[in-house]
């Protein structure tokens, strides 16, 4: 681990930057396009296509009353909302944008990603608790339970990923996806690191932490104001996160399609000119997973929370385990003969 | 720097340590040892085992107080619970344990005379690595290591062996 330079600053100021502002992008877009898929208008009256409402959301948010419970406790009450806030904002210290532009380039980046999502757990709880309300304590439970189980296939999605760059840096990750992207040699992986992903960000279809019929409103019933606020911005920041996981793991990270058999074909491009096409087709990948996140949602009905157990512990988790040690013994076996 | 940083480390660790024992809330206990938790990770890396590190947080914080958390949640312990009413056998016991645990401790410590073993800046690196610590396991300590993945495999086992019959009592009630 090199010391920081200059330069891991400002990336590190641009990232975070980027991702509490996607949040905002992310609110309007699920709008938009949850009306479109239901046949409706959405918000346009807010600026020009309704752009500003996110804008006026957040300025409604803050000036709403701060109420917390009366026999909650107070202090883990006003903490809750931070831990999933700075989860999201911590993960994105290993996560390489383009060529050369990452914060740092851990040697156990995966394992701190892995890490850090599994401390998000707790505000999600800690809330539940410290709401002093049945239907928050339930929700913050379902959620622990659902976040544990959701690990375990995430981890073995990951690691068989793993196989392939031999190494737990998320920069030789991407790189060993220059020819062929994660998706095409590890399907099955990439559709059990989505689903976990999913249930990960707590989102449609497994959003059973705050599902209205049963809890009213999951782990958040009792917040309001800005202190809800965070937890609205944790989730978009979580989708996002995720999306850029997914992108970083399975679609080559900024690396176009099979890019390894004719970038040398390509004109030279300049170091900048090279930097804002990473970022773009890194940007557009997110953006992409984005609309499968938002997409999803909008289609696919609830589970019911045995189904959601039984998914988890029942076939994913077999399945990842057999396709990490089918993998193996292929890439073993490449190894050996050829 | 590094001085810094431990000192830092060290008072947040120690801080931690009391408040998780002098607290009367039990869930207030619990995050006060994830916390102690997250900073005994902090000694891990001031050492150079990142490895250590981070797996103490995944595994430690992230996955065991997870459950602890739970379970004094939905246990619910109150205030009024507390033990120290009598002076019992038990507390007698525990007394005495802390005081022998405490005398070993301090015994260890007054003995160290020695340093550390003497290794420079880049081999401390190169032992906390993932790559170092994964050769050192399936090679000189191959054979402990297939041990605990037998005993921790038969933990499982019998985990599931004891949710299982607990479902079958409840169908045979039905």
């Amino acid at each position: 681990m090199e010391a920081p330079i200059i330069s891991s600053y400002i990336i590190l100021g641009a990232a975070l930057f980027v991702l509490l502002n996607s949040a905002a992008v992310c609110v309007y877009a699920e709008r938009r396009i949850a009306a479109f898929i239901q046949n409706r208008v959405g918000p346009n009256r807010v600026g020009p296509f309704g752009l500003l409402q996110p804008i006026a959301d957040v300025v409604k948010l803050i000036f709403k009353e701060d109420v917390t419970p009366s026999y909650g406790n107070r202090i883990l009450h006003s903490v809750a909302p931070l831990i999933p806030v700075t989860t999201a904002l911590m993960t994105v210290a290993v996560i390489p944008f383009g060529d050369g532009l990452f914060i740092t380039d851990l040697n156990i980046g995966i394992l701190y990603l892995l890490a850090i999502a599994s401390l998000g757990v707790y505000g999600v709880t800690m809330a539940g608790w410290a709401s002093n309300s049945k239907y928050s304590l339930l929700g913050g439970l379902r959620a622990a339970a659902q976040m544990l189980s959701y690990e375990l296939p995430m981890g073995m999605a990951i690691a068989s990923m793993v196989l392939f760059s031999m190494s737990l840096s998320l920069v030789d990750m991407v790189n060993a996806q220059i020819y062929w992207w994660g998706i095409f040699v590890n399907p099955i992986g990439f559709i059990i690191f989505t689903i976990a992903a999913f249930a990960e960000a707590n989102r449609s279809p497994f959003d059973l932490v705050e599902a209205e019929q049963e809890l009213v409103g999951g782990f958040h019933t009792e917040y309001s104001s800005m202190k809800f606020g965070m937890f609205f911005l944790a989730e978009y920041m979580h989708v996002v996160i995720g999306s850029m996981l997914i992108t970083v793991f399975f679609l080559g990270g900024y690396h176009l399609p099979f890019a390894g058999y004719y970038a040398h074909l390509l004109p030279e491009a300049g170091t900048l000119a090279k930097a804002i096409l990473d970022i773009s087709v890194f940007g557009a990948k997110v953006a992409f997973m984005v609309f499968v996140f938002i997409w999803v949602r909008w289609t696919i009905p609830r589970f019911k929370y045995n189904q959601l157990m039984s998914l988890g512990w029942a076939r994913l988790l077999p399945l990842s385990i057999a396709n990490f040690v089918i993998i193996a013994f292929i890439l073993m076996m490449i190894h050996e003969f050829f | 720097m590094e001085t810094f940083f431990f000192v830092f480390v060290a008072t947040f660790a120690l801080g931690t340590a009391l408040a998780m024992v002098l607290s009367k809330n039990t869930v207030n206990s619990a995050l006060f040892l994830i916390l102690h938790m997250l900073s005994v990770s902090g000694f891990y890396l001031s050492l150079n085992a990142q490895f250590l590190a981070v797996i103490q947080i995944l595994v430690y914080a992230g996955a065991i107080m997870v459950l602890f958390l739970f379970v004094i949640m939905v246990l619910n312990m109150d205030e009024d619970e507390q033990i120290v009413t009598k002076v019992d056998f038990k507390q007698i016991f525990a007394v005495l344990v802390t005081v022998i645990v405490l005398a070993q401790l301090l015994y260890i410590v007054g003995n160290f005379t020695g340093a550390l073993p003497d290794f420079s800046q880049q081999e401390l690196m190169a032992i906390g690595t993932v790559e170092a610590i994964g050769d050192e396991m399936f090679t000189t300590f191959l054979l402990p290591f297939e041990a605990t993945a037998i005993l921790l495999t038969a933990a499982v086992v019998g985990a599931m062996l004891l949710a299982q019959k607990n479902v079958n009592v409840e169908d045979e009630i039905e």
